[in-house]
């Protein structure tokens, strides 16, 4: 079990790196804040994230 | 008494510890000057530097979170008050830190250091050390906290909030130029790294197609498996590097993968053009997992690589060139060693980032400290790492590698010859050697950094895996690391560049705002992408090699971003009505505006033309009004684009001069009508809605 764990951590840490948050946690807060609306699903919610973060606000990366 | 007994048994318990680790730290660094004289084993500085982060961790940003700020755990933060599971999303730490991280560390940490190393190793750890734990820690804490507790905002909007529209728009343009300058000097340290090497060209080529493979994956095939994706990525650049030398060794093929740094010029432009066009997912976003990942793991394994080889130092801790007069870039200790070094030891940049989507993911106000000071010691502790990998070369190589080529001549015998001259003994044997075990067919005057490094890895990496026979594989793998991530700065600073300029040009004409505008789009990137492309030809076309031009530009840019983010810092202090503790900010950026403002003056005003502009324009304007051609120029028009240039630079310098001196004069007004407030009169949120 602990093993699963681990392997989730490093890759909810290699998304964080990447700038993509975490997509259960997003399926909770729209199940827990909105339970009218119908959340995207995991194809939506990763190409909305993908454009949100290189649209250009933020400023890219470091030197 | 048994209340005092206990007391002092708790308190000592408590710092005994460190009190402990405070000796290991003294020890290595008492081990290192022992051992002055001969060559010092690089373990030393690498425990005596991560013994300064851990007592500065517990105990200085300790005092900023707790006295000085006053962090307060029960405040909400903008991912609680916001919380949209998309942008404001509150994050477990040690991930968020990940984040962070990833978005802080790049090429900057890497180069100047190795820069630096022309002075001796001293020097640049004395200034990685004490600039990160008083400067620039100090800054992307306060950056993060005063965004955070402003909804996230940006750092223009921040300033604008603090300390009025007029600081606000000055803080904008200064970071729209610093941008451009940053691009071209990143494309200039590519182009150095694949000048006439078919197989890095070759490789980083490569990226290319599978980049777009990876795209139209995670588009259509598997929508949004990253982590699948980028392990296909990563074999798929293992195998280019393999193939690479191949491609080196058929002549055929290496003829189509060599090119000369003009045309390796015009190509990043080129690319940077079509590039910041295409949607995102196809080329950016694919690239992005490859060079975040690779860069991590780089770092991680130069880490391991340093601890189990335990190389020595063979670099003096000072050389000659502490006087001004070295080979690499010009200028003395102070004030260029300190511009020389940004990142890593403070870097503006890293404002941009603190209050970009980090602040926006924080779970709790207590976390600020790990994030904000934490990954800034991180970051600098990759520096220290590429500054031990810069020391343990040859000296003779690290000089043959460094200097410019007006210098050194081209053959092995010339070069030897010259850095021996120098004072670091080395034969033509040894040069040509170097070359021939990295897979390259010269490695002088590869100037940039890059190249320096990527030799310095190959002679870890092979050290751990493969031993002499891995060489040219480790130090393909190192350019490629680099450019990899390298090009993606660009990429995506290109792209940033043009939002920030269609944002500044819908001032004037509001059609060109529209960001869905094909023209509108294509003509804020041309915008951007010339104005980094002018700078990047400049630096390409310079017979000294570029970097002794625009390293400086970026350092003192760079700098100043931060003296401005700590003067931004100070006045929130002075707001919050704890002027008597700003002193944690002020100092610092008193310290960055003394050390940019003599190096922006200098380059300006130097007599000297290897360090001033002006005067090197002079000296090219009198050679070409009595018809005479200086080198590197070859005609009366070279002489007449030189001349401009330098113009061009001065321009600049004054322009940064100029956005540091208003911006101290509203902040010292920010402050003093601070003061004159009775109560606190920053523009926070309230800590409960």
């Amino acid at each position: 079990m602990s093993w699963m764990r681990s392997f989730r951590y490093i890759r909810r840490l290699c998304h964080a790196m990447v700038g993509l948050p975490s997509y259960p946690a997003y399926l909770e807060h729209m199940a827990a804040k909105h339970p009218d609306c119908a959340p995207m699903d995991y194809q939506t919610f990763f190409r909305d994230r993908q454009n949100a973060r290189y649209q250009g606000k933020g400023g890219g990366r470091c030197c | 008494m048994p209340d005092r007994r206990n007391r002092a048994i708790e308190l000592l318990r408590r710092h005994l510890p460190w009190a402990v680790l405070a000796g290991v730290g003294a020890l290595a660094a008492g081990g290192m000057a022992a051992e002055r004289g001969e060559h010092v084993n690089a373990l030393w500085l690498v425990v005596a530097a991560v013994s300064v982060y851990l007592i500065a961790y517990r105990y200085y940003s300790r005092y900023l979170a707790s006295t000085v700020l006053g962090l307060d755990p029960a405040r909400l933060t903008p991912a609680v008050r916001h919380a949209d599971g998309l942008d404001f999303v509150p994050t477990d730490r040690t991930v968020l830190f990940g984040h962070h991280f990833a978005a802080i560390a790049g090429a900057g940490p890497l180069v100047g250091p190795v820069l630096a190393a022309q002075m001796g190793y001293l020097p640049g750890t004395l200034w990685l050390l004490a600039g990160v734990v008083f400067a620039g820690a100090v800054q992307d804490f306060l950056v993060l906290f005063i965004s955070m507790r402003r909804d996230g905002r940006s750092f223009g909007e921040l300033i604008r909030l603090e300390m009025g529209p007029l600081a606000g728009t000055i803080a904008l343009v200064g970071a729209f130029m610093i941008m451009v300058i940053i691009l071209a000097v990143l494309a200039l340290i590519v182009v150095r790294a694949l000048a006439d090497s078919p197989w890095g060209m070759f490789t980083v080529a490569a990226t290319v197609p599978l980049a777009i493979l990876m795209g139209i994956y995670t588009r259509w095939i598997r929508p949004g498996r990253v982590g699948e994706v980028s392990i296909l990525g990563l074999v798929g650049l293992m195998l280019a590097i393999v193939y690479g030398q191949t491609v080196a060794q058929t002549p055929a093929l290496a003829g189509l993968f060599t090119f000369t740094a003009v045309q390796l010029c015009w190509i990043l432009i080129g690319y940077g053009a079509v590039a910041a066009m295409l949607p995102v997912w196809l080329l950016l976003a694919p690239r992005d997992y490859l060079s975040t990942f690779l860069k991590i793991g780089a770092i991680i394994a130069l880490a391991f690589g340093i601890a189990i080889m335990q190389p020595e130092l063979r670099m003096p801790a000072f050389t000659q060139f502490v006087d001004g007069s070295g080979p690499v870039w010009s200028g003395s200790l102070f004030p260029f060693l300190f511009i020389t070094i940004a990142c890593g030891a403070v870097s503006g940049f890293h404002a941009l980032i603190a209050s970009g989507t980090t602040p926006k993911l924080i779970a709790s106000e207590a976390d600020a400290r790990f994030i904000g000071y934490g990954a800034m010691l991180a970051e600098s502790f990759v520096a220290i790492m590429a500054l031990v990998a810069a020391s343990i070369l040859d000296p003779g190589i690290y000089f043959t590698m460094n200097a410019p080529a007006a210098l050194l001549g081209t053959s092995p015998e010339t070069a030897a010859a010259a850095v021996t001259a120098m004072g670091f003994p080395i034969d033509a044997a040894t040069i040509a050697g170097t070359a021939k075990d990295v897979g390259e067919n010269s490695i002088i005057s590869r100037t940039g950094g890059a190249p320096t490094l990527a030799v310095a890895m190959a002679q870890i990496f092979s050290h751990l895996i493969g031993g002499k026979a891995m060489m040219a594989f480790w130090y393909h793998f190192a350019i490629l690391f680099e450019a990899l991530f390298i090009l993606t700065a660009v990429d995506a600073g290109t792209r940033a560049g043009r939002f920030m300029l269609q944002d500044l040009l819908g001032l004037a004409v509001p059609r060109l705002k529209d960001t869905k505008s094909l023209p509108a789009n294509a003509l804020a990137t041309l915008l951007c992408v010339s104005a980094w492309g002018f700078f990047l030809y400049q630096g390409v076309t310079d017979p000294l090699g570029g970097v002794n031009t625009l390293w400086p530009l970026f350092g003192i840019s760079n700098q100043m971003l931060a003296a401005v983010a700590l003067m931004l810092g100070t006045v929130v202090l002075f707001r919050m009505k704890r002027q008597k503790m700003a002193w944690v900010a002020a100092v610092p950026a008193a310290w960055l505006i003394l050390c940019t403002g003599t190096a922006g003056l200098l380059k300006l005003l130097s007599p000297d033309p290897r360090l001033g502009f002006v005067a090197h324009a002079m000296k090219f304007r009198d050679a070409a009004a009595m018809g005479e051609v200086l080198a590197p120029a070859k005609s009366l028009s070279d002489m007449h684009r030189i001349i401009f240039n330098d113009l061009v630079d001065a321009a600049l310098c004054l322009l940064f001069l100029a956005v540091v001196a208003s911006i101290l004069l509203l902040a010292i007004r920010a402050c003093l009508d601070a003061r004159r407030n009775e109560k606190p009169s920053i523009q926070e949120l309230p800590a409960m809605v």
